[in-house]
């Protein structure tokens, strides 16, 4: 049984990464932009807090760190895709096979070094409840800031006017345009805010879930970010919904391996990849569902003027 | 103030001249970098650009490297011209490396005696093969599906590398080999024929620049290439056509995850002679670089893998000469790649400066705040 | 003292002087006519009125006051609102959302469906606030657009083409709505290139040519001819019109029914229909109601027809693809020129390879010197204004583009000739050329089924007409014996069913 609670708490630890990247691109498709940078950008994060951790041994300090390469990397991004119009997928891939060599090449120096582990948050009372406590009240900050972010989203895409805005742009920049509204400056916001919030996923992984720094930190996760806003059909709950399920696959590797299962680890490995494959598939299989739930002007440039 | 201005026609001039704009900016950008670093510019810049260039020996081994970065590049400009976003070269790059290397390794250890001139082509075709079935996954999922081919196939990227290291970790370990994650060293029968004498260049690299002029006349004089392009740049167009979508489809990843194995395999039998971890040092990646630096098109992929090349090199030699990180390299594709993109706009739009527009009346008067009832006439 | 007016604006585009030294002068409550053909520079003018584009020289005055109005909002502050051709609605948003966004941020969501009931009321104009857009016809949405216009409490209201998506009844309810307007001291600005609807609505017309004002008239007073003449410099081409030798039955639909594909798009349900070789039958109909899915079942983009419902000179082509279709003699003209029609950034030359593959040999060689040798001599023989055979599609205004397109169809000698909306958005000479081209490819013999939105281009070529209408068609009506208030009722789907009574429910209008 505590088997199970800890399973379950390593899959909350686990999908908090995915789950604020994921957050972070939700802003930016809804307003039509898509990110394929996430990976990059969650690679330089992760370097940049790391490094902050290490110097000054404040998280708060890492995450900002993070947060802050994020953004840089994202106003790079936008600035290229928005106002010099360049092809949304070809630069996102730029970003990423940049954050890529960059975070590598400034990671240099940091390579295999490790951080002290953090200690979870103990909540009175609620941390003590049997099997409940130690599954869902024994965690870094970070995962409650994770769920408290959705619902902050929820309420600002549905809710607000300022979210009607942005959906709004994100379904007819051409509209958005033609009633006045600054559909440039409008989706640059997204792209950076989207990027600050793939910075903190990054920084978590390197100064919370992992803690240490290799080449190649974040394994994919950024991709598996970006698969997870189709798989949510573009609703923040049901990202977070799915960040928790692939967080849950990740650890299945390991909780297997650890009950003596007679695979090679490296297979195992593959299960979290395999299980993005087949949940996209699944999802995408309806065009009418995707049509109705996609922002619109997803991927496609915006003319003003034209 | 600098404001872009739409060109009615794209400009030929800035097709040629972009990539080369993009270059010398990352080459200042590069120095830069040097200076930041403590290291002496003009050095810095004469080991990643020059040097690579210096001597015979130095030359095949560019040449060498550029094989798989043009192959792989080749293929991947059919799949960008066709709007088909494989990222996942690199997945099946390894997978021909597996197969072609699969191939080698079973005839290697069965001792079956043979030709070069038969099991060379034999094992590049298995590898060919390989890089096509791990590209039909893609494929299937997209046509079937509708998943997204960007996501799928870089996800096979990790799910290849996974499977090599199985591979060469468990069942295909050389077990003469120390415990070391390798496989045998292929039977010679397997190898790719050299090219150059007392160097590592093989024939591979004359492949390579026969399929550039395979994929020069496929895209630009082919009817199948005009509907792959037709489908990419209009699909609208395409469809009023009568062009299928579904075939494009396939054709695009079929042929690219084809050019990706056969490189892998050719990594596998030619320079390496053996499989391990590390067949590939992210060609699959560097060839989406050395595709878009080369415009898309076969020629000028042959420049730009050339190119692409000639810094992965300089990478080594900065490493061993200036002791800077190998991951240098990767900066300065990615500063490329980024540039080049940033020059790009400069095909589609020119520079203008506008002066602020005349200020020749006071600006606009501000009225009450609108009632909300109806004002009379 | 005149509610706007522009003195000696110009505006200067790189390729075209859009505006050279136009003035414009409104007064209150008056309903002002801006009257040209495409190109002639009615909607620079209007972009500068309202804020998305600023003028090179001159000055724009309000209520006699000079101003500066550098983006839409300071135009909305001023008073100004406008109504655009194409609607700025975004479609999984609700009207009430739609028409807030629309508005400054001082009225909260419900306050402003409250007043959408109350405004919508007042002038008759039906709109069911918390309905998603996507669910409205298209006279609805129009009827959106118009109502948040209304709401901002204009004191100009500028209506761009608002008529081509409008059954003529729904044209009359419409300028009730804005006789009312004007009455009450909102000035309108009507943009429109229809003659009749400006000389029965409007009080003023300035009218454009090239980018210059050609006259200020009262249009009342005007005829047809006079205010065709300032608007093209010469009256209106008259066609030839040769009475009709109908031959064999060319294009035979029966019990074509297609379930919409997109959630936002319209079935097509039992549709007949036939063509003879030697006529042309014209579609009319307001946009939206089928013929985007019609035209896809006829070209074969669509290939989900039921067996048998579509058949060729007696040959089932239902499920066949645009090649076969075209190997068969069936030529299609789509409404989207570029991006559907041409590849924009693709030169002429291989644009004719869409639908011309004589230079492909059966290899699959494509042989370039003939692909330019048959753009060269298409370019010369319909007058197309180009940079050659080279010139990429998208550097050819909209009205050669459609003479460089249609030309291709019909050089390839088709037998049936399909057309969509032949002349929308190309100006006066390259309309009057490409209709000249129909009518004398019929003449010849070819088959034509032409679907437009305008109902004069259709009485003009058309020997018989039908009506699309909720993906259904009407029955045929020999062209000589159908009147504009008929077609009207039918466009509205009120047409004798099986000889019984017409329908009493009107579809949306």
């Amino acid at each position: 049984m505590n088997e199970i609670a800890l399973l379950l708490a390593a899959t909350l630890a686990s999908g908090t990464p995915l789950a604020i990247a994921g957050l972070g691109l939700l802003l930016n498709e809804k307003a039509g932009v898509l990110n394929l940078g996430a990976e990059g950008m969650m690679l330089v994060a992760a370097i940049a807090g790391f490094a902050a951790a290490y110097y000054s041994g404040s998280d708060i300090v890492a995450f900002a760190a993070g947060a802050a390469a994020g953004a840089l990397m994202a106003a790079i991004f936008g600035w290229l895709v928005i106002w010099l119009n360049t092809n949304q997928y070809a630069t996102g891939l730029a970003l990423t096979l940049f954050g890529g060599g960059f975070s590598a090449f400034v990671g240099v120096d940091f390579a295999g070094k490790k951080l002290s582990d953090r200690s979870p948050l103990n909540i009175p009372g609620l941390s003590d409840i049997p099997f409940i406590g130690p599954a869902l009240f024994r965690q870094h900050p970070m995962v409650y800031v994770a769920i408290a972010l959705m619902f902050a989203f929820g309420w600002f895409l549905y809710k607000s006017r300022a979210g009607l805005v942005l959906r709004a742009v994100g379904e007819s920049p051409e509209s958005a345009h033609a009633l006045g509204y600054p559909v440039r400056r409008i989706r640059f916001f997204a792209v950076i805010a989207g990027g600050a919030l793939c910075g903190v996923a990054g920084a978590y992984l390197s100064v919370v879930y992992a803690p240490l720094w290799v080449e190649g930190l974040t394994a994919g996760r950024g991709w598996i970010a970006l698969a997870l806003t189709t798989f949510a059909t573009w609703r923040p709950a049901r990202v977070l919904l799915g960040a928790y399920l692939f967080g849950g696959v990740t650890m299945l590797q390991f909780a297997l391996q650890g009950a003596g299962v007679e695979v090679s680890s490296q297979l195992l490995a593959m299960l979290p990849y395999l299980a993005t494959i087949v949940v996209l598939a699944l999802i995408s299989r309806n065009p009418v569902w995707i049509r109705i739930n996609m922002p619109a002007s997803l991927g496609k440039p915006f003319h003003p003027g034209s | 103030m600098l404001k872009l201005e739409a060109r009615p026609q794209p400009s030929k001039a800035m097709s040629f001249a972009s990539p080369l704009i993009a270059l010398v900016l990352t080459v200042i950008l590069a120095a830069l970098l040097f200076a930041a670093l403590g290291k002496d510019p003009l050095k810095g810049l004469g080991v990643f650009f020059v040097e690579p260039l210096n001597g015979m020996r130095s030359i095949s081994e560019v040449l060498l490297k550029s094989t798989p970065l043009i192959l792989c590049a080749l293929g991947l400009a059919v799949c960008y011209r066709s709007n088909v976003w494989n990222i996942g070269a690199e997945g099946q790059f390894l997978l021909g490396a597996i197969a072609g290397g699969g191939v080698a390794l079973w005839l290697t250890t069965e001792g079956i005696s043979g030709s070069r001139g038969i099991y060379s082509p034999l094992v590049l075709i298995a590898g060919a093969l390989g890089g096509m079935v791990w590209a039909a996954i893609t494929a299937l999922l997209r046509d079937k599906f509708n998943a997204s081919e960007i996501l799928v196939s870089l996800m096979l990227v990790y799910v290849a590398q996974q499977l090599l290291n199985y591979l060469v970790f468990v069942p295909w370990k050389d077990p003469m080999g120390f415990n070391f994650p390798q496989t045998k060293t292929f039977d010679a029968s397997t190898w790719l024929p050299a090219l150059l004498p007392k160097s590592r260049l093989h024939w591979g690299f004359v492949v390579a620049l026969v399929f550039v002029g395979i994929f020069w006349s496929f895209l630009f004089r082919s009817w199948r290439g005009y509907q792959l392009q037709v489908g990419g740049l209009a699909p609208a167009a395409a469809r009023y056509a009568g062009f299928s979508a579904r075939t494009s489809l396939w054709t695009a990843l079929l042929t690219s995850g084809g050019m990706a194995g056969l490189a892998g395999a050719m990594e596998a039998a030619g320079p390496l002679k053996q499989l391990t971890p590390h067949v590939s040092t992210g060609y699959g990646f560097t060839a989406i670089i050395v595709c878009f630096v080369g415009r898309l098109h076969p020629v000028g992929i042959v420049f730009s893998g050339m190119l692409l090349s000639m810094m992965l090199i300089g990478g080594e030699l900065g490493q061993s000469r200036l002791g800077l990180p190998n991951a240098l390299t990767g900066v300065f594709q990615g500063l490329l790649l980024f540039l080049l993109l940033a020059c790009d706009t400069l095909i589609f739009y020119r520079i203008r400066w506008k002066g602020a527009p005349h200020a020749v009346v006071p600006p606009a008067v501000k009225p009450a705040t609108p009632t909300t009832a109806k004002e009379g006439a | 003292m005149l509610r706007l007016e522009l003195v000696s604006i110009s505006k200067q585009y790189p390729a075209v002087k859009a505006n050279d030294n136009v003035s414009l002068k409104v007064q209150p409550g008056e309903i002002h006519a801006v009257l040209g053909e495409n190109g002639a520079g009615k909607s620079t003018m209007m972009k500068m009125i309202y804020g998305a584009v600023r003028p090179d020289e001159g000055e724009i005055r309000w209520n006699g006051q000079p101003v500066q109005i550098r983006n839409p909002q300071e135009a909305r502050h001023l008073g100004i609102s406008m109504v655009f051709q194409h609607f700025s609605l975004f479609d999984t948003l609700t009207a009430a959302e739609n028409v807030w966004l629309g508005l400054d941020k001082s009225l909260s969501l419900a306050e402003v469906t409250q007043r959408i009931t109350k405004v919508s009321k007042e002038y008759g104009l039906d709109v069911e606030p918390l309905r998603p857009v996507h669910t409205l016809s298209v006279g609805e949405r129009q009827r959106v657009e118009i109502v948040r216009a209304l709401m901002t409490n204009p004191k100009l209201l500028i209506l761009d083409e608002p008529t081509s998506v409008l059954t003529p009844q729904a044209v009359e309810k419409l300028f009730v709505t804005l006789r009312q307007l004007a009455s009450e001291g909102c000035s309108i600005l009507y943009i429109s290139h229809k003659l009749d609807e400006i000389r029965a609505l409007c009080h003023h017309c300035t009218v454009l040519r090239g980018g210059k004002v050609t006259g200020e008239v009262d249009p009342r007073t005007e005829t047809n001819a006079g205010l065709s003449r300032l608007m093209i410099g010469s009256e209106p081409p008259q066609l030839k019109h040769v009475q009709a030798h109908v031959g064999e039955l060319a294009l035979e639909l029966k019990g074509l029914s297609l379930v919409k594909q997109s959630p936002f798009g319209t079935s097509l349900a039992d549709i007949a229909l036939q063509v003879r070789a030697g006529e042309i039958v014209g579609v009319a109909g307001v946009s939206g109601n089928g013929q985007q899915e019609f035209m896809a079942a006829l070209s074969g983009e669509d290939t989900r027809a039921p067996a048998g419902s579509i058949r060729m000179f007696g040959n089932d082509i239902s499920n066949a693809s645009p090649r076969h279709r075209r190997k068969m003699g069936l030529h299609f003209v789509p409404e989207e020129r570029l991006g559907r029609g041409a590849v924009p950034t693709l030169s002429l030359a291989q644009n004719t390879l869409l639908t011309r593959t004589e230079a492909v040999s059966k290899s699959g060689w494509i042989r370039t010197g003939q692909v330019t040798r048959l753009a060269a001599d298409l370019i010369a023989r319909y007058n197309v204004k180009a940079g050659g055979p080279g010139a990429a599609a998208k550097s050819l205004s909209g009205g050669n583009l459609q003479k460089f397109i249609v030309g291709r169809e019909i050089d390839a000698k088709p037998k049936l000739l399909i057309v969509s909306q032949p002349t929308w958005g190309v100006d006066v000479g390259a309309a009057a050329q490409i209709r000249g081209a129909l009518l004398k490819l019929r003449d010849e013999g070819c088959a034509l089924l032409v679907v437009s939105e305008e109902l004069d281009e259709l009485f003009e070529i058309s020997d018989r007409l039908v009506v699309i209408a909720q993906g259904r068609i009407s029955p045929s009506v020999p062209t000589a014996q159908a009147t504009i208030e008929m077609i009207g009722e039918w466009m509205s789907g009120l047409w004798p069913r099986d000889g019984a009574a017409p329908r009493k429910e009107a579809a949306h209008a």
